[in-house]
């Protein structure tokens, strides 16, 4: 064959390939020129019997003819291919802006009590305070008598403190009424009978009062700290609470106000307010816990020498200062579990109170 | 305690002004609870007189009236509907822009029928003064030099008003003198020495004999009783400063005598009463009452006594209660001639019981239950007399006293350094022993240690850190400096939690984590309710609860979120998942308050999202989603679930045949979980189906302390071969059973079994089930042959079949 209609040959495949629709069509061309019995694999098959010269002269120009018409099979196939997998691909096509849900950890929340509880516990953490626990049915001896709480006081009435129906028996084996802890002082005196000071602890939980309007709930929550020890003071109190309220407010400065008070359990008593810029309410005060010297005779109740221990106990709202910080206007929503309230008020899984990363942040 | 600025100026001599007064009494501990200023609001109306009053040309009850409102300058023309408007009154102005307490309006310029009012003439209601819009105010025609000048400064209204929360310790300051004598102590004045009073003592014998009637002369209810008579007083209304101050307090003006009663109550805190004594029968007694004695108190309602009450009667009936209140028929009038004055001690507690069972909150009853200055009485008779001579007239007979005044000096040995021991506050000695003796405290001894002796009118006083609060609070809490409280330990913060307190926060964000919100309910639920939840124990019930939903310490957290469930539904909330982490009671022991960690779903509230949604059907939460809450938080909190036994005795609460109980051995409950009884949706008025977990922290076994360092990774390059396995069972079989059963067959070789389907019904029967399982074997060493594999797999098959009669399925 001459090299002219090689030449013809090349052209009429190539040209073949170049039309080419698809992976079919290529592989119908592919088999026509390279296939067994293919017009180049024909052409192939004729060099056996050519004369050495011929064939050597033939051979090469017929291979550069079968190099070109593969390569170009190769290159169009890899160009449909690609366009066959970006058709496929288009068929494909999702509606991006379809919903997702929001998964559990964008339906579930902490409650804000027990958030601002861990925010607490950490704080206290640092200053050395345990948590200390008690029971919420008590006997009146530990919630009111060996606080200095005498019988005739008003607090002990039916109409400030819920009485169980059944008696218990106190500590001295007597028999007393059991009573739902109106605060988390019986803590207090609990940890004194069963430890050795020095003792720093904080006692959160729940506590009841016969009470229900605008402000207060039959149940609600404290918060109690106590630190004994031989020579713990008043103005210890006062650089704990002011680091306390400092951390828990999450500023450089607060403002505190110390008033001299009363309870029977303290001597001598404070009131406590703080400025209410912390909250970013600047020119009020909001009073936010009482606390004082532990009574000498609170002490001795709980069997340690008054002469020899001295300390300081202080009890706040838990719900309260929770309300104050997050800016939440109603006692009352604390308890109803109303989820609109729960998922605004609430917290992340994720939001772990630390020293390191901040209480709120 | 309620005060006024003048009142507190006659017993203490102080150029402070009001808010320095403030701020020191609630720095003293005596906290104000507010200040009235009456000056505040009537401060823009003054004294004017009406030049001419001539008929409103428009109007027949209107009058127009030109108003001098300041000397020399032109008058104002007002228009004025009071009937007693007329030409030289001398009353009240109000300029255009005063705002009127007393009809809340701002006023404005503006055309009454055609006139031009530019201004108003005022009425004392219109100043919210009294009740009396008769008429404008009608002063006296004196006063019209006082034209243009406050109306408040001119009457003298302008008394502000001070209401102290006065804490139960402190019945010295039930009376203004007591304050005073605070305010003093602490600097902002001095206490004016009392007067002498003259002509108190009489010359006659008290006609009337008072008696303490106590048997084995128990006399603690009423350790004294003083009186004095005074014959011929003449008992009209009490002078006019007088009046104002009480009213001015919110006392209403009775009569000459009474006023002085209560005037002295509030002066000294020294509650008095006084009897017409020409309505006494016989001799006048302290005793105790016998139970069903009746008499009509000064309030006008009817008591019963009970026999624990202390009572004053005369020869015939009780006529009142001591302390408390006094009775109508023994009680003063305007034509009252002669009187008996009682000035009496009666016990706290007593006097605070007996107001208590009889429901009456009294002046008297506030300042004798927090225990009056025994040492009190007899001056406290002396100054009644006085006063009453004063205001009444009259002729004093000499002082009759049943009893002695129960003084008790209190002497308390202190050191001068407690102070700083106690407060870390430096006060030196010079100021503690000035602020002891300002208050009354008397100073014996050379120290270091001295003798104290507190004044009468201080039960409160008992001991050394009494004595510290009285020189910290005087100094001033605010100087107390803050000082850092040292480190334990020191260097870095240990942990603090208990584990118990640790899992209490793991549940909490565990659950918070599988998308249920947290909830905080009510520790008490109806009785009802609790019964339901197998509690309800009589020593559960609540003696004085304050509703009937909230009778009964709860069992369970369960019907309290179930609670809140259905109030959730009725807000539209359709899917709800709720989670409390709290304390339940099985007994009022402090052993048996557990802390217990429950959700519930209700709804279509799963762990994969709650509600329909477009990615496929949403199906009511279930048995399966409640135990994989379970498993999951006893996973979180350190324990292995699989450790644990499923048994089907879940309690009655929930579904019999969907739910189940989480054991630790035959005793040990870790949780129940599954869904709930129609019957307990219905009690709790659920309308949706609901799944619940509740799992007892307190039943945990303790986490055992391991090293901090993990066991080296047990991991092989070799890979897992697995074989699956289809059995056909009845339908009873548990797949636990299966499981169990099958993961024997190879301890060593078998990694993991998985439950991969389950299949009932087509053509197995109504009483089969086929259940397929996927068992993963890891070879530890070599590549397994298949005749290794084979003989695995045939193990597996006996396995099963022996422990479950199951058979691989054809």
């Amino acid at each position: 064959m001459a090299g002219a209609d090689l030449g013809a040959l090349e052209t009429e495949l190539l040209g073949e390939i170049a039309s080419a629709a698809d992976l079919a069509g290529i592989e119908q061309v592919r088999v026509a020129a390279l296939g067994k019995k293919g017009r180049v694999s024909e052409l192939m098959a004729t060099l056996g019997k050519m004369a050495p010269d011929e064939r050597k002269s033939f051979g090469a120009a017929i291979n550069q003819v079968k190099t070109k018409v593969s390569d170009a099979l190769d290159a169009r196939k890899a160009l449909l291919d690609k366009a066959a997998t970006a058709a496929k691909l288009a068929a494909e096509r999702a509606d991006v802006t379809l919903p997702v849900r929001p998964g559990p950890m964008g339906e579930g929340r902490i409650h804000p009590v027990s958030q601002v509880f861990d925010e607490i516990a950490e704080i206290f953490a640092d200053m050395g305070f345990r948590i200390a626990e008690g029971p919420d049915i008590e006997t009146d001896d530990l919630n009111f008598t060996r606080l200095n709480i005498p019988p005739e006081h008003p607090a002990r009435q039916m109409h400030d403190t819920f009485y169980l129906k059944t008696p218990g028996t106190s500590l001295t084996g007597e028999k007393a009424p059991f009573v739902l802890r109106t605060h988390t002082s019986p803590v207090q005196i609990r940890t004194m009978m069963n430890q050795k000071p020095p003792i720093r602890i904080i006692a959160p939980g729940r506590v009841y009062r016969m009470d229900s309007d605008a402000t207060h709930t039959p149940m609600f929550h404290q918060i109690e700290g106590l630190v004994i020890d031989e020579t713990t003071h008043f103005g210890h109190m006062k650089w704990c609470l002011e680091e306390f309220c400092k951390a828990f407010f999450e500023v450089d400065q607060v403002k505190m106000r110390f008033r001299a008070s009363h309870f029977p359990f303290t001597e001598p008593s404070a009131e406590v307010d703080v400025g209410a810029e912390a909250i970013g309410k600047p020119g009020q005060w909001l009073e936010i816990l009482g606390c004082g010297m532990v009574h000498p005779k609170v002490i001795a109740n709980c069997g340690l020498d008054p002469e020899k221990y001295q300390g300081w106990a202080f009890g706040m709202g838990l719900d309260r200062i929770t309300m104050l910080k997050y800016g939440i206007p109603d006692l009352r929503d604390m308890f109803n579990a109303d989820l609109r309230w729960l998922r605004h008020y609430g917290f992340s899984a994720f939001d772990v109170p630390t020293l390191a990363g901040g209480m709120s942040t | 305690m309620k005060f006024t600025l003048s009142w507190l100026k006659d017993h203490l001599e102080t150029k402070a002004s009001l808010a320095e007064i403030k701020a020191k009494l609630d720095q003293i501990g005596l906290e104000v609870e507010g200040i009235d200023d009456p000056s505040a609001a009537l401060a823009g109306f003054t004294i004017a007189r009406v030049l001419d009053a001539k008929k409103h040309p428009n109007a027949d009850k209107l009058q127009v009236l030109q108003v001098e409102i300041a000397p020399g300058k032109p008058s104002v023309e007002v228009v004025c509907g009071a009937p007693n408007a007329r030409t030289g009154l001398v009353g009240v102005f109000a300029p255009l822009g005063a705002f009127i307490p007393g009809t809340g309006i701002t006023l404005e310029k503006k055309p009454v029928r055609g006139v031009v009012s530019n201004g108003m003439m005022l009425s004392e209601r219109e100043m919210q003064l009294s009740e009396n819009h008769d008429g404008i105010v009608d002063l006296d025609a004196k006063m019209a030099d006082k034209v243009g000048q406050r109306y408040v400064d001119v009457l003298g209204l302008g008394d502000p008003v001070i209401e102290i929360k006065l804490t139960p310790n402190r019945p010295d300051c039930t009376g203004v003198r007591g304050v005073a004598r605070d305010l003093a102590a602490a600097g902002l004045g001095t206490l004016k020495a009392d007067k002498k009073l003259e002509g108190v003592e009489g010359t006659f014998g008290c006609p009337v004999e008072i008696k303490l009637e106590f048997p084995g002369g128990d006399d603690t209810a009423c350790p004294c009783f003083a009186g004095r008579y005074i014959k011929g007083i003449k008992n009209g209304p009490s002078p006019a400063w007088m009046q104002k101050r009480l009213k001015a307090v919110g006392q209403k003006p009775i009569n000459a005598v009474v006023d002085v009663t209560n005037y002295i109550s509030i002066d000294r805190g020294r509650p008095l009463h006084v009897y017409d004594a020409d309505k006494l029968e016989g001799a006048i007694r302290a005793r105790l009452s016998k139970s069903g004695e009746t008499f009509l108190g000064l309030n006008g309602k009817s008591y019963t006594t009970d026999d624990s009450m202390c009572v004053i009667a005369d020869d015939r009936a009780v006529l009142g209660f001591g302390g408390i209140l006094g009775g109508e028929d023994t009680g003063t009038t305007e034509v009252t001639k002669n009187i008996l004055i009682e000035c009496a001690y009666f016990d706290p507690n007593r006097t605070a019981s007996t107001g208590r069972k009889a429901g009456i909150q009294t002046d008297a009853r506030y300042r004798f239950e927090r225990g009056v200055d025994p040492a009190y009485i007899e001056p406290g008779l002396d100054l009644a007399t006085r006063m009453m001579l004063d205001v009444a007239g009259g002729t004093p007979s000499t002082k009759m006293i049943a009893g002695k005044p129960p003084v008790k000096a209190m002497s308390i040995e202190f050191s001068f350094d407690r102070v700083e021991k106690l407060m870390g506050l430096k006060v030196v000695d010079a100021e503690i022993r000035r602020t002891l003796e300002a208050l009354g405290f008397v100073i014996e001894g050379k120290g270091p240690v001295f003798k104290i002796t507190a004044p009468s009118w201080r039960p409160d006083i008992h001991g050394p850190a009494d004595l510290v609060e009285e020189v910290a609070r005087i100094a001033g809490l605010e100087t107390v400096p803050s000082a850092p409280l040292p480190r334990l330990d020191g260097g870095v913060t240990r942990a603090t939690l208990t584990d118990g307190q640790k899992r209490v926060r793991r549940a909490r964000r565990t659950l918070a984590a599988r998308g249920m919100v947290e909830a905080i309910t009510w520790s008490f639920i109806r009785q009802g309710e609790a019964e339901h939840f197998g509690g309800g124990a009589e020593s559960l019930i609540l003696a004085n609860p304050i509703s009937s939903e909230m009778t009964t310490m709860r069992p369970s957290l369960l019907p309290g979120l179930l609670a809140a469930v259905q109030r959730n539904r009725h807000r539209g909330f359709a899917d709800v998942a709720l989670f409390e982490v709290g304390q339940a009671y099985r007994g009022d022991q402090p052993a048996d308050q557990f802390i217990a960690a429950a959700g519930i779903r209700a709804g279509a509230a799963r762990l994969s999202g709650t509600g329909r949604h477009w990615d496929g059907k949403a199906g009511d939460a279930g048995i399966f989603d409640v135990k994989a809450d379970a498993v999951s938080l006893l996973q979180s909190l350190g324990f292995d679930a699989a450790k644990a036994q499923i048994t089907r005795d879940a309690p009655a609460w929930f579904h019999p045949g969907r739910s189940a109980t989480l054991r630790l051995g035959p005793k040990v409950v870790l949780a129940h979980f599954g869904e709930l009884h129609p019957d307990t949706l219905k009690l709790l008025d659920v309308s949706a189906p609901a799944a619940a977990f509740e799992i007892f922290l307190n039943a945990l076994p303790p986490e055992k302390k391991k090293s901090r360092a993990k066991p080296p990774l047990d991991a092989t390059d070799l890979l897992p071969v697995t074989r699956d396995f289809a059995f056909v069972l009845d339908k009873g079989v548990a797949a636990a059973d299966v499981v169990k059963a099958a993961r024997g067959a190879d301890n060593a070789l078998i990694a993991s079994v998985k439950v991969f389907d389950l299949f009932e019904g087509g053509n197995l029967g109504a009483d089969k089930k086929s259940l397929a399982i996927e068992v993963t074997l890891a070879p530890k060493t070599k590549t397994l042959t298949d005749e290794e594999i084979e003989a695995v797999t045939k193990k597996v098959t006996a396995e099963v079949r022996r422990a479950t009669g199951g058979e691989i399925r054809g």
